[in-house]
């Protein structure tokens, strides 16, 4: 079952990695390239799909409670998000973020041994679905957050340098970049907080360290809590707002890909 | 029957001449009247841009003559000083004209979406003045899906071909949608006015229109249907305009960095589009560098279009390839006309020897019961359609090829058909 799995990365891959592609084509040639874009993207899903059933089904407890486990569900949640209303017309060009990102972390994936036969982790099921599952999903709706606060840079560089085929491109307004990195992050935010709760929950009854990860997953919180309350209170938004949700992923990719896989096995 | 277009264009003829040419909807459906009185088929296409009649005879020759007499008429000038602005063409040229047209591919700007509409009414009064027939029908209504195809297929009409429409599709760049935004006005020239109808058009919510003088002010505004104030408010606006167009004759800034700095505060970061049209300008160019500000001046705007100008014509080279292929299937039609008539005479005389042979058989068949006899009808006609079918597939295959008038004369021959006014009467 371990090599059915194996067998399902690779269309997964080629998948993410043609829409990957696609995408940066379409920026050359606008309309051409998007159709076979978004098919990537979702027969890539789909095997991703079927690939995490596979493991599940083979899996004695929770299949990804490995670093690298958990980073091929990470990838799943992320492109999920992403087809929800990625794909839909005026934001397309996410991809061109989203899917390079999710087609690098899956070979990290595999590389690592997250695609196989899963591995047995220490923690109980039910605290590790809760747990990983609420942080990863708070993880993914931020890095589709960082996704479109970049998008959100890249077009308001060129409104501002008036680049050579400005309306080329069709990049979605700026203000709805703007709007939907906010819903991306309050809708993440109530994950983190639930997933957190539930890890200091357990900290508290069955005891345990406080480590880094826990600290920067928790600087990470504070950040995402800021970016919503400057917007809120403060009318933090556009440029500002852009590089503070950049900010919060470069958290985000320190626990993920520094401190979760060299400091610390478990998510 | 042949199809013939004359007519005249930008591309020849200049506007003093294009005015003498234009027909008005009743000029219109009166030419249409005399062209169609023995039977041709006629419609006229007429814009600023150009105008042309298209129709359909037995006897192209006669038929450019009466075409020549009616813009003559029309123009009040002799058939010599006409010719050389106007182009005869006929039958697949002719066809292959019209897709361009509707395209937009003879457009002075590739791809404008005008076009498509005027091609429609002119389709459309045609047949109010029932003076199309088979040919003009087919024609108009392919020229129309081709118009569709192109725009849709390519990317030709998507990007603007003025200073104004680019405006407002930058704007939209920076918000959501137009509805409902307010926009605010400096100065009201002829480029902002055009400027405005844009934005207008978009939807938006409120217009305010700031000038030295507060009368003019209120007199522009009421044009707009908007509310007028004087230059002195204009920091005070800021606070809420969305988009600004500025457009006055002032030798000077008339609105600074510092100033929409201030705005811009009291805003807490909503984005403003600024569009600077007067020469000189305006707008302090360091308004650019405000964070949530973007600044566009004449020559901005004037080089998104030379852009998007450039791209249309790219795509154009694809618009092409797509009326060239429909222009193809139109001449595949028009020439399987050629055999229609001998296939219908065929079918018919299959039809009524099948007929004839059951009325024969009447006697014999009398004792069949209801159901059995509807088996033997229909036997019958699947014998008679599969025996037809063959040739009719290579009929049309032939007239595809050219030799459909060959092939028609051999089965006429062979079946011994009556001629094909004979089966065309039989037809309709």
């Amino acid at each position: 079952m371990g090599e059915a799995a194996l067998l399902l990365f690779w269309p997964a891959l080629a998948g993410y990695a043609e829409a990957a592609v696609a995408y940066a084509g379409d920026t050359v040639r606008p309309g051409r390239l998007v159709g076979y874009a978004i098919w990537g993207v979702r027969l890539g899903w789909l095997a991703q799909t079927a690939l995490l059933v596979a493991q599940a089904a083979d899996a004695d407890g929770f299949p990804w409670g490995t670093w690298a486990g958990s980073l091929n569900l990470f990838v799943w949640m992320c492109v999920g998000a992403y087809l929800i209303w990625g794909c839909r017309a005026p934001f397309r060009l996410l991809g061109l973020v989203v899917m390079p990102v999710a087609a690098l972390l899956l070979i990290l994936a595999w590389a690592a041994g997250g695609v196989g036969e899963p591995a047995r982790s220490e923690f109980g099921d039910v605290f590790l679905a809760f747990h990983v599952g609420l942080i990863l999903a708070g993880f993914a709706g931020f890095t589709l957050a960082a996704a479109l606060a970049a998008l959100y840079l890249v077009q308001e560089r060129r409104l501002k340098r008036r680049a050579p085929g400005v309306l080329r491109l069709r990049f979605p307004s700026l203000e709805t970049l703007d709007s939907l990195t906010v819903r991306a992050v309050a809708v993440a935010l109530p994950a983190l907080t639930l997933g957190i709760g539930i890890g200091l929950a357990r900290l508290g009854s069955e005891g345990g360290g406080f480590d880094a990860i826990m600290g920067v997953t928790l600087l990470t919180w504070v950040v995402y809590a800021a970016f919503l309350v400057l917007r809120w209170e403060a009318g933090w938004r556009g440029r500002r707002a852009a590089y503070l949700a950049l900010a919060g992923f470069l958290l985000v990719l320190l626990v993920r890909l520094v401190l979760t896989p060299f400091f610390h096995f478990e998510p | 029957m042949k199809l013939l277009l004359v007519g005249t264009s930008y591309q020849r003829a200049p506007v003093e001449l294009r005015e003498l040419l234009a027909y008005d909807r009743e000029l219109r459906r009166q030419a249409l009247e005399r062209l169609s009185a023995d039977g041709t088929e006629a419609a006229v296409l007429s814009t600023c841009n150009r105008t042309e009649v298209y129709a359909v005879d037995a006897d192209p020759e006669a038929l450019e003559e009466r075409v020549y007499g009616e813009l003559s008429a029309l123009s009040g000038l002799s058939h010599s000083e006409l010719a050389p602005a106007l182009y005869t063409v006929g039958d697949e040229a002719a066809a292959l004209h019209l897709f361009r047209v509707a395209a937009g591919l003879d457009s002075m700007v590739p791809g404008e979406a005008q076009i498509l509409g005027q091609v429609r009414e002119a389709y459309h009064a045609a047949r109010e003045a029932r003076t199309t027939g088979p040919i003009l029908h087919r024609l108009f209504r392919q020229a129309l899906r081709v118009g569709k195809r192109v725009r849709t297929e390519t990317a030709i009409g998507e990007n603007p071909a003025s200073v104004s429409a680019a405006a407002a599709e930058l704007a939209e760049r920076v918000f959501e949608g137009l509805a409902g935004r307010r926009i605010l006005l400096l100065g009201a020239g002829k480029t902002a006015d055009l400027t405005a109808a844009n934005l207008i058009s978009r939807g938006v919510g409120e217009i305010v229109v700031a000038n030295r003088s507060r009368e003019r002010a209120d007199a522009l505004a009421r044009r707009f249907d908007g509310r007028g104030v004087g230059l002195d408010a204009v920091e005070e606006e800021l606070e809420w305009a969305d988009v600004v167009v500025a457009s006055t004759s002032s030798q000077g800034v008339v609105l600074s960095a510092p100033q929409v700095g201030r705005a811009m505060k009291r805003r807490r970061g909503r984005p403003v589009f600024f569009i600077d049209i007067a020469v000189p300008r305006d707008l302090d160019p360091a308004i650019n560098d405000l964070e949530g500000c973007y600044l566009y001046d004449i020559d901005d705007l004037e080089r998104v279009v030379a852009e998007s100008v450039a791209g249309r014509r790219e795509e154009a080279v694809r618009a092409e390839a797509i009326v060239s292929e429909e222009a193809d299937g139109f001449r595949a039609w028009q020439l399987s006309l050629d055999v229609v008539p001998a296939i219908a005479s065929l079918r018919a005389q299959a039809e009524s020897i099948r007929q004839a042979e059951l009325e024969r058989a009447e006697g014999r068949l009398a004792s069949l019961s209801p159901s059995q006899r509807r088996a033997v009808e229909a036997l019958t006609s699947q014998i008679v359609a599969k025996l037809l079918h063959q040739p009719t597939v290579r009929m049309k295959e032939a007239a595809a090829a050219a030799d459909g008038v060959l092939y028609a004369d051999a089965v006429r021959h062979l079946f011994g058909l009556g001629d094909d006014d004979q089966a065309r009467d039989a037809r309709q």
